[in-house]
């Protein structure tokens, strides 16, 4: 929160005359964060479970472009189309966690594995079916309401970045699973010696990634009027940096959605900042680099703290 | 029944892995507030028997009796909920995770109703602080503490309270000494004292030999899979039993063994 407030006040001051505190400057950086924070946050729940998911970003390209070809080339109803493309996520997480669980291989090279067959299956069959791999989009007014509208500048991704958080903290505070992911990822001998069904917790949340991964799909399609299905490759590895600078420990076991979500913020306002800022946007990877291995010390200085004996 | 049977028995176990014979035919018995010294070098089969007491592998052979009745844990959750709770030095504890989430982690207590049923975390802090205390764990005030600051000695009082609190009748203790200091060990000494004053039959798993004459009732040697001795409390003397362990027969004390301790 500290660090947020103080990346925050230095873009304010570099890029104030460009407009960055006003409502569209505003508008804009959180725009940026909602997006990266929906995935970033069920990202950082797999990460405290002990898990990794690198497939985010196909399954963001795969269910824009299966949005886009259903509703407009074949004409389908959109709700049917989201239903579709829920499912398609849904699957995609369950066959993570599946092979994840039942192989104990690393899920590093399980979901990027699944990132690349998923990327070549929804650019294959879209070069086939439409001989294109980006299409427009058809939708109601009530698919726009719920993905699209906007206020100003300001994208729907916001409620969803907001009441995802709420939601997750819940989750991860008040309830017996959300008891379960710290432990699974803290300690998995002891979670599952203690009756956690730790397998059960990594697939809930490997399909809940992939659901989050949809929703961020679905809103960009319906933003910006098109499915493309090379997008999303982005944020195979902003989420986990965001949800990292945002606290949660690389090994698992510790983290909380409210420090996603402030990683998410920096992610914005740094992100959109240079831009305002006026400075060449290929410094952005730089500035990302130096803050994640910061985070990454000084989340493992913070565990030392909070673990030696007192 | 009266309150000095067996809690739990095993009879004539065996125990064969892909033709490796692990256990030989051991018979041993728990009494209600008595300690059961199961001593044996490495690979004497110490963590085989565990393994079976607990419910993690069926025996090849042999039975276990459970109050006087044949029984089979089919997993570590069943042999639980029949009272037998295993306490593993390493294991036990989620060093990230809070005192109370630790406590109550797999039984979480909640409030409210349906898909709204949220973890009861005041509650559950009152009560894994009062059952902490019971066993001396007093430094530990706050329920948020993590686990992770808390000394060995201090998880196997959390480890062991946390079974009782459940409804341990039987506590398997494995190694509960062995790395830790002198004092650290005197204190979990004197946890499976208190332990043993309430009925509970205990089982110590130990390669020490000074730990196990300090606290045991009963003592079993185990030797390459097979009980090479099983006496009471003043039956042999230190130097005997590390004679046993060494693979002697116990009768000439051997002085050139140390123990270590």
């Amino acid at each position: 929160m500290f660090a947020a407030s103080f990346v925050y006040l230095f873009f304010a001051v570099c890029a104030w005359r460009a407009g960055f505190v006003s409502l569209n400057g505003t508008a804009a950086w959180l725009d940026t964060s909602a997006e990266v924070g929906i995935v970033a946050l069920a990202v950082g729940l797999l990460m405290i479970a002990g898990e990794f998911d690198l497939s985010i970003g196909s399954v963001i390209g795969a269910t824009s472009i299966l949005f886009a070809i259903g509703t407009n080339h074949y004409q389908m109803n959109p709700w049917i189309m989201l239903a579709m493309c829920f499912a398609l996520g849904a699957v995609t997480g369950l066959v993570n966690g599946a092979i994840t669980v039942k192989t104990r291989l690393p899920s590093f090279i399980v979901t990027l594995a699944t990132n690349y067959a998923l990327i070549g299956a929804a650019l294959g069959f879209s070069r086939l079916l439409t001989n294109t791999t980006s299409s427009s989009i058809q939708t109601t007014p009530g698919v726009e309401l719920l993905f699209g509208s906007q206020w100003g500048q300001a994208n729907v991704a916001v409620l969803w970045w907001l009441a995802l958080t709420v939601v997750a903290t819940i989750v991860l505070w008040r309830t017996p699973f959300g008891n379960w992911v710290y432990a699974t990822g803290g300690n998995e001998s002891a979670a599952r010696g203690a009756g956690v069904p730790t397998g059960f917790v990594k697939i809930v949340l490997f399909i809940v990634t992939s659901l989050t991964a949809t929703l961020l799909g679905v809103i960009q399609a319906v933003e910006f009027h098109s499915g493309n299905a090379a997008n999303g490759q982005g944020y195979v590895f902003e989420a986990p940096i965001v949800a990292v600078i945002g606290g949660v420990l690389l090994g698992g076991g510790y983290g909380s959605p409210l420090g996603v979500f402030f990683g998410s913020i920096i992610f914005g306002v740094i992100t959109v900042g240079i831009f305002y800022a006026g400075w060449n946007t290929d410094w952005l990877m730089l500035f990302l680099g130096a803050l994640l291995l910061a985070a990454v010390l000084a989340n493992s200085y913070f565990r030392r703290l909070a673990l030696s004996e007192g | 029944m009266t309150q000095s049977d067996p809690i739990l028995q095993l009879i004539g176990v065996s125990k064969i892995f892909a033709g490796t014979q692990a256990l030989r035919n051991v018979t041993i018995s728990v009494r209600p507030g008595a300690v059961l010294c199961l001593l044996g070098d490495n690979g004497a089969g110490k963590s085989t028997l565990i393994k079976i007491l607990s419910g993690v592998h069926p025996p090849s052979a042999g039975a276990m009796l459970v109050d006087g009745v044949e029984t089979r844990f089919s997993s570590p959750r069943e042999a639980r909920a029949k009272g037998v709770a295993t306490v593993h030095q390493d294991v036990g504890a989620i060093p990230l995770m809070s005192v109370t989430r630790n406590f109550f982690l797999g039984a979480e207590p909640t409030r409210g109703w349906g898909p709204f049923r949220l973890f009861d975390s005041s509650a559950a802090a009152v009560a894994a602080l009062a059952a902490i205390r019971e066993f001396g764990l007093t430094r530990v005030t706050d329920g948020e503490q993590l686990v992770g600051t808390l000394s060995g000695g201090e998880r196997q009082a959390l480890s062991i309270a946390r079974a009782m609190y459940f409804g341990a009748r039987v506590l398997i203790l494995d190694e509960p000494t062995s790395a830790l200091g002198v004092k650290e060990a005197a204190k979990v000494l004197s946890l499976v004292k208190a332990a043993r004053t309430r009925g509970i039959g205990i089982v110590f798993i130990t390669h020490n030999a000074r730990h196990a004459m300090a606290i045991g009732d009963d003592f079993v040697v185990l030797n390459q899979g097979a009980v090479a001795a099983s006496f009471r409390r003043g039956e042999k003397t230190r130097e005997e039993v590390l004679d046993l362990m060494a693979g002697g027969d116990g009768s000439e004390p051997r002085p050139d063994l140390e123990d270590d301790a």
